[in-house]
């Protein structure tokens, strides 16, 4: 479970849909430094695929897992660079 | 390999290792000109002012900037109205051509039912938590998106240049978005 990971910061997206969980994942991962773990709590199911996605395309990140909770998506995204 | 260079014969040919030398070289030029070039690129021309059609190229704008790309928004037309702050606030939805409405044109062509189909989006938006136009204007620029307005059609609409959001560039036209998309990785037309 997400005790595992060292959680530098968690954002709070739930409520939110597409574009602004990824939106709003950039912009609280560029206010970590490199090594830390972002913590992200969505609702929204395209959440799953997208911060995948997102992190996939991106220089200087890297997804570290992702959990599908009963109503709350989770993302661990790490800052590599 | 013959070193035979009959037109050159005072220049000693260059040996294996400076042609390996020279090798190394072209290929580090050739992968910084290649791999190591400036962030990808993404440009947009918005052309529609309706409010479905006002959300596609502001969803992509801030989901390319969060990717890391420079991205610019070209914005035309009825696109304008995306960028004019006051009337990007009261965008419509079309209640007549969409087949899709669930109401028949016939109906639809009456007067005030545009206004019936955007309240009925509008609620929709705000149920659903879907970010405002305003919001995905605010946030991509924040992240660095270049919204441009077209200023042969400023002055077609008979718009002011500070009718636009702060941070809107002005005074561009159709060369500017074209060397942008001669640029970029990702070119649409909206």
């Amino acid at each position: 479970m997400s005790a595992e990971y060292d959680i530098a910061e968690t954002l709070d997206v739930k409520g939110a849909s597409c574009p602004m969980p990824v939106v709003k994942t950039k912009g609280a991962i560029d206010d970590l430094a490199a090594g830390d773990i972002l913590e992200v709590l969505a609702t929204d199911s395209g959440s799953m695929s997208d911060i995948d996605g997102w992190a996939a395309g991106t220089e200087g990140v890297e997804l570290v897992d992702q959990e599908e909770g009963d109503d709350v998506y989770k993302h661990y995204v790490r800052k590599t660079e | 390999m013959s070193t035979d260079t009959p037109d050159a014969p005072t220049d000693d040919p260059p040996s294996r290792v400076e042609l390996a030398a020279r090798v190394d070289e072209l290929e580090e030029a050739l992968a910084e000109a290649t791999t190591d070039d400036e962030s990808k690129k993404m440009s947009i021309i918005a052309t529609k002012g309706t409010l479905d059609m006002a959300y596609p190229p502001l969803i992509l704008a801030s989901t390319a900037a969060a990717f890391g790309y420079d991205v610019t928004v070209f914005h035309t037309f009825w696109g304008l109205d995306i960028l004019h702050e006051e009337r990007s606030k009261n965008l419509k939805l079309s209640s007549v051509g969409n087949p899709n409405m669930p109401v028949p044109n016939a109906v639809a062509a009456l007067p005030g039912m545009d206004r019936v189909t955007t309240k009925m989006m509008e609620n929709k938006i705000a149920d659903n938590d879907t970010a405002t136009i305003e919001e995905l204007i605010e946030t991509s620029l924040d992240m660095g998106v270049e919204f441009q307005a077209c200023q042969m059609t400023i002055d077609l609409m008979d718009y002011d240049e500070d009718d636009f959001y702060d941070g809107v560039t002005t005074g561009v036209g159709a060369a500017t978005a074209l060397q942008d998309m001669a640029d970029s990785d990702i070119q649409l037309l909206v």
